[in-house]
C-alpha cells in the first residue's frame, strides 16, 4: 500500500478568546492518498475551514494547534518552523479559497501574481516564469492568456479569476490542494466547470485533493471518499458510496437524505432539526445527542471514537474497509447499549 | 480619462469661485477700505474721488467681475499697512511657508509611514506601544503648545537648535529664497517642521497602521501566505501597496492644511512667511492681504484635491476603468 500524501491525527484546533478557549477541532483523523480526492461536508461552523488551514499552516493567533499530528509523506509539518512552512505552502500544499473576487490582489496584474508564485518556488528565471504563467492560464481555460496575463483581477468575471485562482495554486506542481468551498461564491452556470476543470487537472498530476463543498452532488460525482464533519469531529468517513448512499451516522443520514435522486437543482443540505452547538456549549458524550433522534444514556456520557472497528445494524449495509463512524449504535455491542 | 480630468477641472472652478465670492464680500463688507487709506483730516470731496477711482460706487455684480479678473491677474491690489502690491508682499514670503509645509508634510509621510507599519506588524511589541502613546500625545497636544514645548527641550535647555526666524538664505533664481542650502537654515527647519507636522505625522501613522491591519486581514493576503510567497513580499509588497492607495489621499489632503495650520507654527517660531503675514493682517484689518490669501489657500487646496484624485488614478487600476467611463 502507497504512504498517505497527508495524514492527520487526532488533530485538535483552539482559539484563545475572551469567553475561554474553544476547541474549533477536537480529535480528527483520516488520510489522503496521492490522487485521491477526499469530500469534506458538514455544516457551517463544522471545522472544514480550520481543518483545511491547518493542514496548510495558516493558522494564526488566536488560534493555535493544540494537539495531534499532521504529516506530508510520512514528515511531520504541524511543528515546523514558520520559514520551513512557508516552503511547504504552495509547493507541496496548496489552498484554493472560496471566494475568488477576493482572492487575487487587486493591484497585482494576474501575471505578476503568477510570476512571483512561480519564482518563489521554482528554479526558473523571469522569463521561463512567465512563459509558464501563460502555459498554466491556457490549461486552466483562459482564452488568449498571452494577452490576459497582463490584465488585472476586476478584468476577469468571477469564473475567469477563480481559473486564475487554480493556476495559482497549481504554479509549484503540489501534491496536495485544499479546495474550500471552491464554486460557493460563483454563478450555478460555471460552477460544474471549476468542479470539472479541478478534477480534471489534479487527475492528470495525480494531485490529491481535500474538497470542502455543500453541493453532495459534486461529492457524489468528484471524491473517491466522503468525512462528514460536525461541531468539529469527523462523524462518519468512507469511500463515498458508502457513506453517500448507506450513511451510518444519524447526522449523515440526515444529511444524505436530502440528496435529490436526479442530481438537479436544491442539492443543498438538509435541514436537521435544531441547529449545531456553538463551540462553547459543545455537550458532553456525543455532540450530535440533543439533535439525533436515537440518542439513548450512553450517547450523553462517553463520546464516540471514529477509530474503533464497528459492525452495521441489522438490516444495513455492511460496513466496508476504512469506513468509520463515530457513533455509539455502532459499537460492538449494540444491542447492550439500545436501551 | 481626459473627461474625466476636464470634470474634475470645471469642478475646481466652481470652488474656486465660491472662495473668490467670499474673499470679495469679505472685501466690500468688512470695513471700509478708503477709511484704512485715508487718514482723519482727509478732505470729503478727497475720500469721493478715491472711492469713485477704486470703483467703489460701481454695482456689486461689477466689482465682482473687476475682483475675479484682477485675481486671475495675480492683482489683489495694495497693502493698506505696507503700501506696497498684495502679490509681491505673499511672493516674497511664499518660499518659507512652502520650504516649512514640505518639509513638516515629508517628515510626516516618511517617519508616520515608518511607525504606522511597524505598529501593524508588530502590533504587540513594547515599541509599538511606545508609538501609540506618542500618537495619542500628538493628537491631543496642541500645536502652538508643542512648539513651545520643543523650544524649551532644544533651544532653551539644551541650546542644539535655533527657536527664532529662517537662519541664512540663500536667493534661487528671481524670487525665491531657500534655507535649504546653508547648515543654518537647515537647523532653523528643524524644530518648526517637526511642530508643524507631528499632528499629521500621528495621524498617518494611525490611518497605516489601521489600513495595514485590514489589509492584512483580506482574502488576497490569506492567498498570498497560503502560497508560500515571501513575508517580506508579502508585507511590503502586496500588503503596502493597497495600505498606501487610502493613506495617499488623505495624506495629500493634509499637505493642504499644513500650510493653512503653518499660522501658528510661524507664529510661534517668528518664521517670516505668508502665515505671519495673514496674522498681522487680521491686526490690522488689512483686507486685500487677508483675501489673497485665502485665495491662495483655497486655490492650494483645490489644486492639491485635483492632483490627489488624479495620481489616485494612476495608482490604482481599478478607478482607471472608472475613470475611462
Ligand atoms: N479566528 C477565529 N477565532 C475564533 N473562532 C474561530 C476562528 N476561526 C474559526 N473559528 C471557529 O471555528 C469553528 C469552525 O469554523 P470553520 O472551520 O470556518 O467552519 P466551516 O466548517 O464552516 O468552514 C467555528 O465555530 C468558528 O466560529
Ligand atoms: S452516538 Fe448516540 S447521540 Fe450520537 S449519533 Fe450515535 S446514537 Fe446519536
Ligand atoms: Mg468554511
Amino acid at each position: 500500500m502507497t504512504e498517505p500524501v497527508i495524514s492527520v491525527r487526532d488533530l485538535r484546533v483552539e482559539f484563545v478568546t475572551r469567553k475561554g478557549i474553544l476547541r474549533a477541532i477536537d480529535g480528527v483523523s483520516f488520510d489522503i492518498m496521492p490522487g485521491e480526492v477526499l469530500g469534506v461536508v458538514g455544516e457551517s461552523g463544522a471545522g472544514k475551514s480550520v481543518t483545511g488551514s491547518a493542514i496548510i499552516g495558516l493558522i494564526e493567533p488566536p488560534g493555535r494547534i493544540a494537539g495531534g499530528e499532521i504529516r506530508l509523506h510520512g514528515q511531520r509539518i504541524d511543528n515546523l518552523d514558520p520559514e520551513s512552512l512557508r516552503r511547504i505552502r504552495g509547493r507541496k500544499i496548496a489552498m484554493i479559497f472560496q471566494d475568488p473576487l477576493t482572492s487575487l490582489n487587486p493591484l497585482y496584474r494576474v501575471g505578476e501574481q503568477l510570476v512571483e508564485t512561480i519564482l518563489t518556488h521554482t528554479d526558473l528565471g523571469p522569463a521561463a516564469a512567465r512563459a509558464r504563467a501563460i502555459e498554466l492560464l491556457n490549461e486552466v481555460g483562459i482564452p488568449a492568456p498571452e494577452r490576459r496575463i497582463d490584465g488585472y483581477p476586476h478584468e476577469f468575471s468571477g469564473g475567469m479569476r477563480q481559473r486564475v485562482v487554480i493556476a495559482l495554486a497549481l504554479c509549484a506542481e503540489p501534491d496536495f490542494i485544499v479546495a474550500d468551498e471552491p464554486t460557493t461564491a460563483l454563478d450555478v452556470s460555471v460552477q460544474a466547470q471549476i468542479i470539472a476543470l479541478i478534477r480534471k487537472l489534479c487527475r492528470e498530476r495525480g494531485t490529491a485533493v481535500m474538497l470542502v463543498t455543500h453541493d453532495m452532488g459534486v461529492i457524489a460525482e468528484t471524491a473517491d471518499r466522503v468525512a462528514v464533519m460536525y461541531a468539529g469531529r469527523v462523524a462518519e468517513i468512507g469511500p463515498v458510496r458508502d457513506v453517500v448512499k448507506h450513511p451510518l451516522h444519524p447526522y449523515a443520514k440526515g444529511l444524505m437524505g436530502a440528496i435529490p435522486t436526479l442530481e438537479a437543482e436544491a442539492d443543498r443540505l438538509v435541514q436537521i432539526p435544531g441547529s449545531m452547538p456553538r463551540l462553547s456549549n459543545i455537550p458532553q458524550g456525543c455532540a450530535f445527542n440533543p439533535r439525533c433522534d436515537r440518542v439513548f444514556d450512553r450517547c450523553r456520557v462517553e463520546r464516540p471514537d471514529p477509530d474503533i472497528p464497528r459492525f452495521g445494524l441489522e438490516g444495513e449495509a455492511p460496513l466496508m474497509p476504512g469506513h468509520r463512524v463515530a457513533c455509539h449504535l455502532y459499537t460492538r455491542n449494540p444491542v447492550e447499549n439500545a436501551s | 480619462m481626459l473627461a474625466f480630468v476636464i470634470r474634475r477641472i470645471m469642478q475646481s472652478a466652481a470652488v474656486m469661485l465660491a472662495v473668490a465670492l467670499i474673499a470679495f464680500l469679505m472685501f466690500r463688507f468688512v470695513g471700509d477700505p478708503v477709511n484704512q487709506m485715508v487718514g482723519v483730516d482727509t478732505p470729503q470731496d478727497e475720500v469721493a474721488r478715491l472711492r469713485e477711482s477704486l470703483g467703489l460706487n460701481d454695482p456689486t455684480i461689477v466689482q465682482f467681475g473687476r475682483f475675479i479678473w484682477n485675481a486671475l491677474h495675480f492683482n489683489f491690489g495694495v497693502s493698506y499697512q505696507f503700501r506696497q502690491p498684495v502679490t509681491q508682499l505673499l511672493a516674497e514670503r511664499a518660499p518659507a511657508t512652502l520650504e516649512l509645509a514640505f518639509t513638516a508634510a515629508a517628515f510626516a509621510l516618511f517617519v508616520g509611514l515608518i511607525m504606522g507599519v511597524y505598529c501593524a506588524l508588530r502590533r504587540d511589541s513594547w515599541l509599538a506601544q511606545i508609538f501609540q502613546a506618542i500618537s495619542l500625545i500628538g493628537v491631543s497636544l496642541p500645536t502652538f503648545l508643542i512648539g513651545i514645548l520643543l523650544i524649551y527641550l532644544f533651544a532653551v535647555v539644551l541650546g542644539w537648535l535655533p527657536s527664532n526666524g529662517r537662519g541664512q538664505v540663500v536667493k534661487f533664481g528671481d524670487w525665491w529664497t531657500t534655507g535649504f542650502l546653508t547648515t543654518s537654515g537647515l537647523r532653523a527647519l528643524i524644530l518648526p517642521a517637526i511642530t508643524l507636522g507631528l499632528f499629521q505625522m500621528t495621524l498617518i501613522m494611525r490611518l497605516v497602521r489601521a489600513e495595514m491591519l485590514e489589509v492584512m486581514r483580506t482574502d488576497y493576503i490569506k492567498f498570498a501566505k497560503a502560497r508560500g510567497l515571501r513575508t517580506r513580499s508579502i508585507h511590503f509588497g502586496h500588503a503596502l501597496k493597497n495600505t498606501l492607495i487610502p493613506v495617499i489621499t488623505i495624506a495629500g489632503l493634509q499637505l493642504g492644511s499644513i500650510i493653512a495650520f503653518a499660522i501658528i507654527t510661524e507664529t510661534v517660531f517668528n518664521w517670516p512667511g505668508m502665515g505671519l503675514l495673514f496674522l498681522k493682517a487680521v491686526q490690522n484689518v488689512d483686507i486685500p492681504i487677508m483675501a489673497a490669501y485665502l485665495m491662495l489657500i483655497g486655490f492650494l487646496f483645490v489644486l492639491i484635491n485635483l492632483l490627489v484624485d488624479l495620481t489616485y488614478g494612476l495608482v490604482d487600476p481599478r478607478l482607471r476603468i472608472a475613470m475611462r467611463s
